[in-house]
């Protein structure tokens, strides 16, 4: 187990590190300064601006001092904002975005959980086929086209939620929704399929005889069993939901660091990109890391690095 | 009971012949691996439905900028933002094809009238005046073309670099499994918008960054399962009998792959077309005059309010071509493969 982590620790290093450098090196070859006015500027003011930033010195004493600061957790300043560090800049957008995306998971797995287990118990009646059709329309219909209809259906026709911002609890409502359709999906899907076998085996038949109630079979029994391998998918669905976080903070104007990203590409705020890659690969490999090792934990079954053979 | 045994004469019951050459016997004719899976995909009303949906989508796709007789880049300002309306359709009052838009007062006007346009623009006009018809359909062969691009390299470059690691094993499985390694580290998401950063947004710079990252899935799955394959005795009877590799993988490896490969192929294709139409809505994707329903969704929602139908119906068209996909994909999964069935 410990050789076993130290070997996943090392990978997480190495394709961090390998992430790191790649954006470095893909930033030098884009085309355009990232000075805001660039055009108002004089060759000599040009030299200045990029001196100030270090853009003037040779590319690998530049990857050397970004990769030396990156070690100690400093990302540059932002070109755009003012001069910045992007460290801060980040930090302050880290929380809405942690609290969509935390909300979003947070819903989506206990309605999708729910959905799957009442279509598992109510197998090839019509809950089971309105929760697979809820399932196949929430994994089919883009994020971004969900959230803009419920935008103008239910905020705008409706006027129920508020549609834009991010200034309290009722303005959450309608991104967390629009997220989380992708976990709804895959929740019940998942659950559905292992619910229906867990069911089926020999002590839930034991539960049966012995008279227990339906709601003690299902919750008590069934469910926990159940939600194991669910585990499995928690992670590439928190990586799915940073992905999809960008366009919904663009619809909803949610100040994260989806909209913030978005937003640096188009302006060629290099630090910025390449401080957002670097913490977003990181969220990744640490979520998969963490997930898999959470695996171990519940199911003792499962063996990590394959076990004896 | 009484009343059977005087309705049915005894004479009537013969005894039962028992000959145990006969119980051997196959009575229905064998099916092979592709006509069993065709019978269950066509079981599956979902899957069939899908799959004639999609015919239509295909073709609308390809004949539809074409029967428009409209360009999709053509623009006439004085004719924009104009509601759709359909020839026959147009006196049907709940179809929403009568050219009439209800303004913000809530009173309704035609709008063909008020411009005094007497072209009929069938899923109407967008804020230059282009005809959405054309253009619809023009972003559905971009995400068709995706699809395409997608399940090709899934089955080139995934399947013979898993088949490869798979099968010669090794050290070489070694150095490549270190690189898929890293490779799935790495979030597609970022690839992709990385690539399109040096490429310059377009059809091209998704193309790569689709080759980049598509095949890594399959990859594993295709690997995985050729180290299993390859220590079956037939693998070992061809080699006895002095087949090359090649040969073994493509002949005999690759068919018994073929589930698989084709079932994985259709969970990356709507993936890929998902993925097309999200960088087309943050701007990363395809750019002026061409058209993705990702950018036509784009435009139509900054307009939503006043114009909702350009934003719907290339939301229609992305959420039926995805929903057909996936359906497909389930179908598919459960005619090749019952023990994946869920």
């Amino acid at each position: 187990m410990a050789k076993y982590l130290l070997k996943r620790v090392l990978y997480m290093f190495l394709t961090l590190f390998i992430i790191a450098s790649l954006t470095f090196f893909l930033m030098k070859i884009i085309p355009g300064t990232p000075f805001a006015s660039a055009n108002k500027l004089g060759p000599a003011q040009m030299e200045i601006m990029k001196a100030k930033y270090g853009l003037d010195q040779p590319v690998p004493v530049q990857y050397a001092k970004y990769i030396g600061n990156l070690l100690q957790g400093d990302l540059g300043i932002s070109f755009q904002f003012n001069n910045t560090p992007v460290t801060d800049l980040m930090f302050k957008r880290l929380g809405p975005s942690m609290q969509l995306g935390a909300q979003a998971m947070l819903f989506g797995t206990i309605v999708g959980i729910l959905l799957g287990i009442f279509a598992a118990l109510r197998q090839n009646t019509w809950v089971d086929y309105s929760s697979t059709f809820v399932a196949v329309l929430g994994k089919s219909i883009p994020n971004f086209v969900f959230a803009g209809l419920l935008q103008y259906f239910v905020g705008v026709k409706l006027g129920w939620f508020p549609v834009l911002f991010w200034r309290g609890f009722e303005y959450t409502i309608l991104p967390t929704i629009a997220l989380s359709m992708l976990p709804i999906a895959i929740a019940a899907r998942f659950m559905r399929t292992e619910m229906i076998e867990v069911l089926g085996s020999d002590y839930i038949t034991l539960a049966k005889a012995k008279g227990a109630s339906f709601f003690e079979i299902a919750f008590k029994h069934a469910l926990r069993n159940a939600m194991i391998p669910l585990v499995t998918v928690l992670g590439p669905l928190a990586i799915s939901l940073m992905t999809g976080s960008l366009v919904i903070e663009k619809i909803f104007a949610i100040p994260g660091l989806g909209e913030q990203f978005v937003k640096s590409i188009t302006v060629n705020d290099y630090p910025v990109i390449m401080g957002t890659t670097v913490l977003f690969a990181a969220l990744f490999v640490v979520i998969i890391l963490v997930v898999d090792i959470l695996y171990g934990i519940i199911d003792p079954r499962i063996r990590l690095s394959g076990g004896k053979k | 009971m009484a009343d059977f045994e005087t309705k049915i004469p005894k004479d009537r019951f013969r005894p039962a012949e028992i000959d145990s050459a006969k119980s051997e016997e196959i009575n229905k004719p064998s099916l092979t691996f592709w006509q069993d899976a065709w019978m269950r995909v066509r079981k599956n009303k979902g899957a069939l439905v899908s799959l004639i949906v999609m015919g239509i989508v295909i073709i609308m796709a390809l004949v539809g900028p074409l029967v428009s007789g409209k360009e999709f880049d053509k623009q006439y300002v004085p004719h924009n933002n104009l509601p759709p309306k359909i020839q026959g359709l147009e006196n049907i009052s709940w179809l929403p094809f009568d050219g009439v838009k209800t303004n913000k007062a809530g009173k309704e006007i035609d709008m063909y009238e008020v411009k005094k346009v007497d072209e009929y623009y069938w899923f109407g006009t967008d804020a230059l005046g282009r005809d959405l018809f054309t253009r619809v359909w023009k972003g559905t062969q971009i995400s068709l073309y995706i699809a395409l691009l997608a399940a090709v390299i899934d089955m080139i470059i995934g399947v013979a670099y898993g088949a490869i690691s798979g099968y010669y094993g090794g050290r070489l499985d070694n150095v490549m499994q270190r690189i898929t390694e890293i490779l799935v580290g790495i979030p597609t998401m970022i690839v992709v918008i990385l690539m399109i950063l040096v490429l310059d947004p377009g059809i091209i710079s998704i193309t790569v960054a689709l080759t980049i990252t598509g095949w890594v899935g399959m990859a594993r799955v295709v690997r995985a399962q050729t180290l299993k394959l390859k220590e079956q005795e037939f693998v070992l009877a061809s080699k006895t009998l002095g087949n090359s590799d090649g040969k073994i993988i493509s002949k005999h490896l690759l068919p018994n792959l073929a589930g698989v490969i084709i079932i994985n192929t259709m969970f990356t294709i709507p993936n890929a077309v998902f993925f097309e139409a999200f960088l087309s809505f943050i701007g990363l994707g395809l750019q002026e005059p061409y058209a993705s329903l990702g950018t036509l969704i784009d435009e139509g929602f900054k307009v939503l309010r006043l114009h909702p139908h350009e934003m719907i119906i290339p939301a229609i068209v992305i959420s039926v071509i995805m929903i057909t996909f996936n359906m497909l994909a389930d179908g598919l999964r459960d005619a090749l493969d019952p023990k994946m069935r869920d």
